[in-house]
């Protein structure tokens, strides 16, 4: 499992530094409000490497996702994301299996507590990954949630 | 005016604040099809929610697709109590966008 997780990001990597030196032509899309490249792109590693900056996440337990096992409609799945990692900066929540991985991301500013339930949309049975930012580094949890009708496409 | 596309309540308790709201947006995909045309219904979904307590940004979040249809969020922050001011706006792909203010209970 961890050699095959160090292949995909070697070559994730690979391609990023070739999008990112391509991107370096248009720095203006870089900052623009809304992260275009992250919500556009088509596999976890990239999209993470686009929202947060960095691919590399350490698991931990002191993330909890709250999800149901079995979601019957992929349409709507509830979820709620809570750490009790101290001073976190933002969370971000990813659908591994969605065409588009990056469901979204939260900047949590001042006293903005590490919490945050919305419902999202999953294409089909996959893992939801919870990425925590905290103390300058990266904080991930998942968890497997069943879908049984898929809520991309009709 | 009009009705707001937002419902927003926020409720303080031992100066947390807990904010709970719903906007009534279609979160269009771009992935869905017209049954009676074919063609594809292009996207539209809310891109950005920004959310102010007392004219201090506490929450920014940016959204995809992958956001339910007529979304909801809760989330809480600390350092408030009842009678402050929360307003939250949203802004989508196309543009458009809403917001609306109301007092911390």
């Amino acid at each position: 499992m961890q050699r095959r997780h160090f292949l995909k990001n070697t070559m994730a990597t690979g391609a990023i530094a070739l999008a990112a030196s391509s991107g370096l032509l248009v720095p203006g899309q870089v900052l623009a409000a809304w992260n275009k490249k992250a919500f556009d792109a088509k596999d976890v590693q990239s999209a993470l490497k686009a929202a947060v900056g960095t691919e590399l996440t350490e698991a931990s337990d002191k993330i909890h996702i709250k999800a149901p096992q079995i979601a019957e409609n992929g349409a709507v799945v509830p979820i709620t994301i809570s750490s009790t990692l101290s001073n976190v900066k933002s969370i971000t929540i990813i659908s591994e299996k969605n065409s588009t991985p990056l469901v979204a991301k939260f900047d949590l500013k001042g006293k903005t507590e590490a919490y945050i339930s919305t419902r999202i949309k999953m294409g089909k049975t996959s893992n939801i990954i919870a990425v925590c930012e905290s103390g300058g580094k990266y904080y991930s949890a998942r968890k497997e949630v069943k879908v049984t009708i898929g809520g991309c496409g009709g | 005016m009009a009705k707001s596309s937002i419902k927003i309540r926020a409720k303080a308790k031992n100066g947390v604040v807990t904010v709970k709201t719903l906007i009534s947006h279609k979160m269009e995909t771009g992935l869905r099809k017209d049954k009676k045309t074919g063609k594809i219904i292009p996207a539209h979904f809310i891109e950005n929610v920004v959310c102010e307590h007392n004219g201090v940004i506490v929450l920014d979040a940016e959204w995809g697709v992958a956001i339910s249809k007529n979304p909801y969020l809760s989330f809480k922050f600390g350092g408030g109590k009842a009678g402050d001011k929360v307003k939250l706006t949203w802004k989508d792909n196309t543009g458009k966008s809403d917001s609306l203010e109301t007092k911390v209970k």
